[in-house]
This record gives C-alpha cells, structure tokens and sequence, in this order.
C-alpha cells in the first residue's frame, strides 16, 4: 500500500534550497521555493543521473549541478530543448509545517 | 411547535455571523444559549489593529451590542468557558453551571501560538487575539519605549506598526528571509520590508530567538547569533492553532480542527462546528471570508435545510497597515503547467504578479497599487478563461480590460500625451514623440541626449523603444543587446552600474528596482547577481548561498558522481612533511580513492563522499590547511618557481613573492576564476606569461603581466607594467585584481574583461594613476576584510549549513 511519511518540518529545508532522504533505497530530494511550496523528487537527473538536491533552485525548477539541464519540480519534466522526466512524489504541508511525502508500495 | 434547545460555544466572529443568518431564516425555531470565554460578546475582530494603532476605538468595532442580543431573546453567559460537553446527556457545562441542548454549535476559533521560549510568561508577553491583549499592549504604550515583535506575518506587522504609531520603538523578528512568506513573494516582501523600515520599524530577517529575561517582567530578548535586544514589550504573533479542547475531550472527531463536512456537521449529527475551529477537507482557515460562508451554510443546516454545501475556496489577504497598499490571493506558487506575467514600476514602488494555469488566473500579487485586486481575485474564484487576446493587457487590471485588446505597440499609442514614460526624470510621451521629430532622432541614445529619458534607471528602456518603433516605423531598428538573461532586458554592464548608483543591496532589491521580469530570476543571473552585490557592498551585503553553483555553496568540486574533491591551500605551491602527512592520513582515514597533483601545483583528493566534507575539512585544518578555493570563481592559485632560494638563475624571490599574492588575495570573490604566477627570471618556470596575472621576476625588478589564458583559448599575456619594489609588485597586481572586480562581468576572465576595456584604458587607470591605484588598492584590501574566513573551518564546526553535509533519516 502507498503511504505517507511525514519527513521533516518546512523549516528544515533551506529557501531555494534541497535536502536529500532516501526511502526504499532511492535517493529523493526536497526542495523547498522561495515561496514555500515543497516537492519530492527521485534525486537523479534524467541525463546523467546527476544529483539535482546540488542544484540552483529558482521559482519551480531546479538546474542540474552536472550539464544544467532544468526540471520542473511538480511534473519532473525537462524543460526547454531536453527531453526526459523524472520521478516525483506527492507532498503535503501539513499544520502549515510538517512535511508529509507519499511514497509507493515498497 | 415548541422551540428548540441550541447552545452556542464561543461568541466569536463566525458564531456573530451564524446567528445573524439564522434569526433571518428561522426566527423562532431556537432558544439560543451562547457562552464566550471573553468577557463579552461579538466584536470585529480583524478591527483591532486600527484599535491598536489609536485609529479607531473599541466601541467602533463592537458588531453586536446588549440590545442586540435582548432584541433576539439570546441568553448570554459572557466571561464563562465552557469546561465539557455530556453527548449522552446533551448537557454543556460552564464554569457556572450547565445548560442543556438539542443542537449544539462550537465555534471556539483558534488559540495564538506561544513559542516555549524560556521567560515567555514573564508580564509583558503577549499575545495578539483579542481585545484584553490589545488593551494590554495599549497600557504598555511608553513612547520611546522599546517593543519586540516576534512574527513578520501579517498580525506581527499590524502589531508593529500599532506599536510604531503610539511612538514605540519597534523591533519585527522574523525567521525567515522575507516578510509575509506565506501571503508574498520575495519581492513584494522586499517592498514591505523597505516601507516599515522607512517608518523605522527595525526588520531583522532571519532572527532566531533564543530566550527572554527579565526579573518581574521582560527586559528583553535574547537571539542565539548573540544578538541582545532589551524591550519592555514582547509579542508574540508565530502563528495560531485551531482551539479544539472541547471537543476533543467530548470524544468527536478531530484532526488539526474539529472535523466537519459541507454542512457544518461534526461527527455527532446533533454538534455542529465552524470557524478557526474546524478543519473541512484538509483544510483550516485563518480568514474571516471562508468562515462567513460556513456561517450561511451552518445555519441553513440548522434550520433544516440541506441544500447549501461549503465548499474550500482561496482566500485573499490584505495588510491593514495605513498607507500600505499590498493584496494577496489564491495560489502563487510557480509551477512548470504555470505562466506568470509580472510588472515593475520602480520609480511608484508597484510590484504586480499574476499566475496562470491553463489560461485561467490562480493567484495574484500586488503591491503598491491594489485597486485591481477584487476583480483578480473573482477571476480567480470563478475560474474565468482568460482569452489570448486579453492576456497581455491582463495586467493592467479592469480600466484597460474593456476595451479593444492590445499589442504593445498599440498601447503606446493609447496612452494620452501627458503619460509618464520616464519616472526617474519625469519625462512625457508628448515630450518625447516632440523630440523625436523635432530632433530627428532615430535611436534610444538620441533620445536618452535630448530628454534624459531612459537615462537614469533605464527600466522604461522597453517603452521609449516602444514610442520610437511606433513614430518611426520600419526605420527604427531596436538594438541587440547582450543581456544577462531572460529575466531582464539589462545588460551587465547597466546592472553593475545601477546596483551601485541606486544603492541596491540584496538581490530582491535589484529585481525590483530594475524590473526584472521573472520573480525570482533563474540560474544564470541569480550568480551574477550575487558577485555583483558581494563586489559592490564587502562591508554590508549578506551572501546568498542558494544563488550560488553547489561548488561554491559547499566549497568543494562536484564530481560526475555526486562525489566531491577537495584541494587544500599550498601557498605558492609550497607544502611540507607535516601537511603532506596529514594529507595521507586524511586519504586513509577517509578510503579516499583517488589523490592527484594538479596542474595547478596543488594535491587534489578525489571522489569523497559529501557527508564526509566536515570531516575531512576538520582533520586538514587542524594540520593548519584552509581551502584552496579550488571551485570558486575567487582567486586559485598562485604558481611560483624556486627562485633565488634555490635556483642559480633566480633574481628575485619568487616563492615569497608568490605566497605574498596568495596570502594577500585569498578568499576574495571575482567575476570568473583567477590564476597568478610568479616566475624568478625570464626562463619563466611558474608559465607566468599565460595566467591571469603573471609576473616575472628581472634584474631591476618586476614585470607585472596580465590577461593571458591557457584553457579554452590559449593567449600570452600582455605587459601591464613595469615595477621595481616588491611592495610596488603586490599594489600593482591588488590594484588590478581589484579593477578587474568593479568592472568584469560576470563570467568574463580577465582576457576577455581587458579585451572589451583595452589594455590603455586599463593601463591608464592603475599605472599613471597613482592615486586611483592606491584608492583601489585600498579598496581590496578593506574587502578583504570581511572575505578571509576559511570557509572549511565554518562547516567543520558544525556552525554554518550543516543541513549540506547531512540526509533525512525517515521515521519508518
Ligand atoms: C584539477 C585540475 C586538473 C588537474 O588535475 O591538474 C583542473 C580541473 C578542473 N578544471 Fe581546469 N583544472 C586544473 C588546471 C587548469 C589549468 C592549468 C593551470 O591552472 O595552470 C587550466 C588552463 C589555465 C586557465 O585557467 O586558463 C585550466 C583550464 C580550465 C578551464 C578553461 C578556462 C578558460 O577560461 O578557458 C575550465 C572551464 C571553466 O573554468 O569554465 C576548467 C575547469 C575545471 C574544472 C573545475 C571542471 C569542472 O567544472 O568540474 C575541473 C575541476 C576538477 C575538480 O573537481 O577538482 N579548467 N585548468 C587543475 C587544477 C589546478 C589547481 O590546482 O587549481
Ligand atoms: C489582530 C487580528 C487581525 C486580523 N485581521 C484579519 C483580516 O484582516 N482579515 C481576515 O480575514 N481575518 C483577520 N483576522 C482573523 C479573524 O479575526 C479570524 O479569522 C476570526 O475572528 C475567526 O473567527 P472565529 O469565530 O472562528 O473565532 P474567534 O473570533 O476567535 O472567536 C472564538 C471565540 O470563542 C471563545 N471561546 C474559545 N473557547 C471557548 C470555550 N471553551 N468556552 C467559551 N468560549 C470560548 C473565544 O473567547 C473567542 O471569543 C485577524 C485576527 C486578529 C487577531
Ligand atoms: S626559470 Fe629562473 S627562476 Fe625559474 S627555475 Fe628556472 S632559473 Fe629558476
Ligand atoms: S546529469 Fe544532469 S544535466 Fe547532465
């Protein structure tokens, strides 16, 4: 069965900022936007499995550390000439601060 | 039919609203018991902020008074807490006594949040919910007096700028970067912070705080940097929490709020709940709007009818500070299926945002002028299409929506003579179309000459373009211009100069003031901007490390493996048995695979693991290595040959030299990376002739060299000068270094700077200008000040970004 985990506090996170979890194995990076909004994603770029928590965060998108190729943070899609998608994770902010992701059946 | 028993818990704004509708629809259906821990009934809650600043009194804001509640039959037992609620029995009991009920409402709103901070119930700390608090903080009002206010959300400024009106001294703490991160963005927040500020209102961003002391009652407040603020007043405004005792003891279904469907109803048919109190969906509310529309529907429900639902809506927000013009609504987030359009008007501090998902607006925000705000947020509500044709004028709100849709082009021509272009000096779309014909001007430096338009701040570049394109025609051609990116139509070489001549000095300033057309600008300027800010104010800028690459947010090399190098300083190239040995240790210790020199004459450790930073960075400086900065755009290093220590040709000493450069130069930031070397006589071991800055000791002295490159492009370098002290060596080389960072653009190596800048100019600057080279000079090293901490040390302790070096363990 899915389920969800409550991770951390918002507050953990950095602004524009990422932090890395690992569940099941799989390294998933948090982000955090300048406007407060969380998301989870597998912490593996679509190019050359770079690892996106390195990267610059700005509004809805983080630019990988490695080659720049730039995510959305909700779809976990390319954007621009790239092609690719990662994995992503639904996530609530609960109380206005506890930080619950979903994660799949193991 | 007799009249049913109804008691109602908590006579609050909701309740008010509930009772109102229900004596409309069914006047006679209830005997209505209302208890309220306050010691008195329904007033405006929202209102107390005007109360506090003295703009209005308490009597104002009181919505419901003693005849009100005789004229409607309501028993009120004010200043009485309920303490249970006996569902067997359907009794609720008071402090004084218990009543019994048919339906029962509870709508006991929320409770403000007191951080447990040590000293927080000392007299003096309040809280800011209702009206005893207000009237406490009114009785603390000593002007000149000083206040705290913990909180920078929308209650802690309303407190702040009451507190700052009745003439006290007023201090905002907030934890986070930004004011009001919930209800604005960055910029906006920008904004706010530079108008409170402006009524002196002191803003501290970022502020933790530690404790708060005092003997009988508070003397201050505590930060754990250190920071010791007294204060005769604390408030406490961090947020509130659905008031759920009650209910909970009762045994009903809570989860952050007492649980309710779309009819009010608890999970007890005969209880019923709205308010703060309540959590519908997932959701709480903190806003009177939403809890309004609960009030209809709780009161159609208890009048029997079943046909109204409640359901979650956004909500908007409006700082009730006078004078402060600022509307939040909906949905603001950035996301890939969204588009923004956003509009600056630096000259009027008017920042405008508006989302978009799928053509239809989600969420806005606006400062400085928010008359278009309503009629944003009903399209946000109703979820109207907005159509292509409307959606670049979109902006400018309802009084442009009307008529005709417009291109750019068009609503230049719309705009009447009289229209503002220029705001900074103050120059009319009359003013200029007139110079363009009388003058004959057919470009923007024509017109900048003769109007000045465009002249200062440049952000109205777009329009005056715009106004030439559109008298002109096809025989205006727009000029291409480098920019920095796609956030804004600047170039470099005008952001630097602005961000000194407007005194900008955080990167929301400068996206504001330039009009950057993105909120939060991207991965390119955000790097740029940040140097610029850094070179341009060392003594006062707060360096933005989420606008740095990760290199240089965790001072090591990232690997294709998400690995990191680490290459400690070897000054001049110099190391020696105890370095080299703690180097060893440290490659063992650590099981780091792989140990390289570099070309740069330094050791590089390969492939460390990311958690092992801190670790390997405490164990090398305690061998006493510091960073060799080897990922920064900062200076790298300084190659030096043996020189006249050792060397039989060497005419000077190199070596010292060299680690003279590197001792002096370390740690500063530049426009891309620099590398020195110094060389002992012209054979020219150290390859000085190829770096960045070279120099190349002689006889009679010192040959300073620069601008040459041996990467991408491979040049010599060209002779900047000649010198013959040591002394004379090191201010010559600072003097250009530190040219080379009031003028390099972001990116641009110091071949490419001095090719744009020519050599002449250059020389012109730091060899006969003997002045200006010593102001330079001096300059560096008053920036330098502030740039020598080793950045390991600061991790290795634990003390600066340790969420870095560190995974979330999940609580499975
Ligand atoms: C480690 C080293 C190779 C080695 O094993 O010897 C090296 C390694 C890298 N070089 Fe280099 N360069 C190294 C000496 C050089 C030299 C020779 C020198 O410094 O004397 C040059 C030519 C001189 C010059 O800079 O012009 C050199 C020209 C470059 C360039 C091209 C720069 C240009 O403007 O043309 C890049 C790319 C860049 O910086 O944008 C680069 C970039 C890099 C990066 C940072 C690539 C990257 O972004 O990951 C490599 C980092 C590896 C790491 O994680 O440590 N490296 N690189 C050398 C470190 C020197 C040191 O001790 O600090
Ligand atoms: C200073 C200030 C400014 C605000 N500004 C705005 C604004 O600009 N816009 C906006 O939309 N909202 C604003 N709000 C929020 C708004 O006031 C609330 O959303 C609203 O008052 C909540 O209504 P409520 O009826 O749920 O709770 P409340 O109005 O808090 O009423 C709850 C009542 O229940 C009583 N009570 C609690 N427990 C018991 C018990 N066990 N027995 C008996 N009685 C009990 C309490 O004493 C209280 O009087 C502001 C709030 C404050 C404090
Ligand atoms: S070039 Fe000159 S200083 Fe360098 S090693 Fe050779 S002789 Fe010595
Ligand atoms: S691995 Fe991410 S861009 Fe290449």
């Amino acid at each position: 069965m899915e389920r969800w985990i409550d991770v951390c506090v918002v507050d953990d996170i950095p602004v524009r900022g990422s932090r890395r979890t690992r569940f099941n194995g799989v390294e998933i990076a948090l982000f955090r936007t300048s406007e407060d909004a969380v998301y989870a994603i597998e912490n593996r770029c679509a190019h050359k499995g770079g690892p996106l928590s390195e990267g610059i965060v700005h509004d809805c998108a983080v630019t990988c550390p490695l080659h720049s190729w730039v995510f959305d943070l909700a779809t976990g899609k390319a954007r621009g000439a790239d092609e690719g998608q990662i994995q992503t994770y639904p996530v609530e902010v609960r109380d206005g601060r506890a930080v619950h992701v979903r994660f799949p059946a193991r | 039919m007799p009249k049913q028993k109804l008691v109602i818990i908590g006579a609050g704004m909701a309740a008010g609203r509930l009772l109102e509708h229900l004596f409309e629809t069914a006047p006679d259906a209830f005997d209505v018991t209302l208890f309220n821990a306050e010691p008195r009934g329904t007033y405006n809650r929202i209102m107390l902020s005007p109360v506090l600043s003295g703009e209005k009194s308490y009597e104002e804001i009181v919505t419901h008074d003693d005849d009100w509640y005789t004229e409607h039959g309501v028993t009120c037992r004010f200043g009485e807490r309920v303490v249970a609620i006996d569902r067997e029995k359907k009794i609720v009991s008071g402090e004084n006594g218990d009543v019994p009920y048919d339906r029962l409402v509870i709508a006991t709103g929320s409770n403000p949040f007191i951080i447990p901070l040590p000293g927080h119930d000392l007299p003096g700390v309040l809280a800011y919910r209702d009206a005893d608090d207000t009237d406490r903080m009114i009785e603390a009002c000593k002007p000149g007096a000083k206040a705290v206010v913990i909180g920078g959300g929308l209650l802690g400024l309303e407190a702040a700028a009451g507190l700052r009106l009745r003439g006290m001294d007023v201090t905002v703490l907030h934890l986070m970067p930004t004011l009001m991160e919930r209800q604005l963005d960055p910029s906006a927040g920008y904004l706010l912070e530079k108008e409170l500020s402006g009524r002196g209102i002191t803003i501290r961003t970022g502020a933790n705080s530690k404790e708060i002391y005092g003997k009988d009652r508070v003397e201050g407040i505590r930060l754990d940097d250190g920071t010791d603020l007294p204060a005769s007043l604390i408030v406490m405004a961090v947020g509130i929490r659905p008031n759920v005792a009650v209910a909970k003891n009762a045994g009903l279904d809570v989860g952050r709020g007492i649980l309710v469907d779309a009819r009010m109803q608890t999970s007890d048919p005969s209880i019923y709940s709205l308010g703060e109190c309540v959590e519908f969906e997932g959701n709480c509310y903190g806003l009177v709007a939403p809890l309004y529309e609960q009030a209809k529907v709780c009161a159609a429900a208890l009048a029997g009818s079943a046909d109204q639902a409640f359901v979650h809506t956004e909500t908007a927000t409006k700082l009730k500070v006078t004078g402060v013009d600022l509307y939040s609504a909906g949905d603001f987030t950035d996301g890939d299926d969204r588009d923004e359009i956003v509009f600056r008007d630096p000259a009027r501090r008017i920042y405008k945002r508006l989302v978009l998902k799928q053509n239809r607006l989600i969420g806005a925000v606006l400062y400085g002028e928010t008359s278009d705000g309503a009629w944003f947020f009903d399209k946000i509500r109703k979820a109207e299409e907005i159509l292509p044709e409307a959606r670049a004028t979109l902006i400018f709100g309802q009084s442009f929506a009307g008529g005709a849709p417009l291109d750019p082009m068009a609503a230049v021509a719309a705009l009447p003579d009289e229209a503002e272009i220029c705001g900074c000096n103050g120059v009319s779309k009359g003013q200029i179309i007139g110079a363009i014909d009388k003058n004959g001007l057919c470009d923007l430096d024509g017109v900048r000459a003769c109007t000045k338009a465009s002249s200062s701040c440049g952000t109205c570049t777009g329009l005056v373009e715009s106004l030439l394109a559109f008298r002109l025609g096809d025989a205006f051609a727009a000029p291409a211009k480098k920019t920095v990116c796609g956030c804004t139509d600047l170039g470099h070489d005008d952001v630097r100069r602005l961000i000194v001549s407007q005194q900008l000095k955080s990167i929301p300033a400068v996206m504001q003031e330039l009009g950057w057309k993105t909120s939060c600008g991207c991965a390119k300027c955000r790097p740029a901007l940040n140097y610029y800010l850094i070179a341009s104010w060392p003594n006062e800028y707060v360096d933005d490390g989420q606008s740095r690459f990760i290199n240089e947010r965790v001072h090591a090399n990232i690997q294709k493996n998400g690995t990191y190098s680490v290459v400690p300083r070897a000054w001049g190239g110099m190391t020696t048995a105890a370095e080299l040995r703690a180097v060893a240790d440290v490659v063992d210790k650590f099981n780091i695979p792989a140990v390289k020199y570099t070309g740069g004459q330094r050791i590089d450790m390969l492939g460390v693991r990311k958690e092992d930073l801190p670790a390997v960075w405490a164990d090398l400086n305690a061998a006493g290595m510091v960073s060799g900065h080897a990922y920064g755009k900062s200076l790298r290093t300084v190659k030096t040959c043996v020189g006249s220590d050792w060397c039989r040709f060497g005419t000077q000493d190199s070596t010292g030299l060299g680690i003279k450069l590197e001792k002096m130069m370390w740690g500063s930031w530049t426009p891309h990376k620099v590398k020195l070397a110094v060389s002992g006589c012209p054979r020219n071991c150290a390859e000085a002739t190829c770096k960045d800055i070279g120099v190349v000791c002689v006889d009679s002295g010192y040959e300073i060299h620069f601008a040459g490159a041996a990467g991408m492009e491979v040049r010599g370098t060209d002779l900047l000068t000649k010198v013959t002290t040591e002394a004379d060596a090191l201010e010559m080389c600072a003097a250009l270094l530190q040219l080379y960072r009031e003028q390099g653009f972001y990116l641009e190596r110091i071949y490419k700077w001095s090719a744009r800048v020519g050599i002449e100019k250059i020389q012109a600057q730091i060899v006969d200008d003997a002045e200006n080279r010593a102001a330079l000079y001096a300059r560096f090293l008053d920036s330098q000040r502030n740039a020598q901490t080793d950045p390991w040390a600061e991790r290795a302790s634990g003390q600066k970004d340790a969420h870095e070096f560190s995974e979330l363990v999940l609580a499975e």
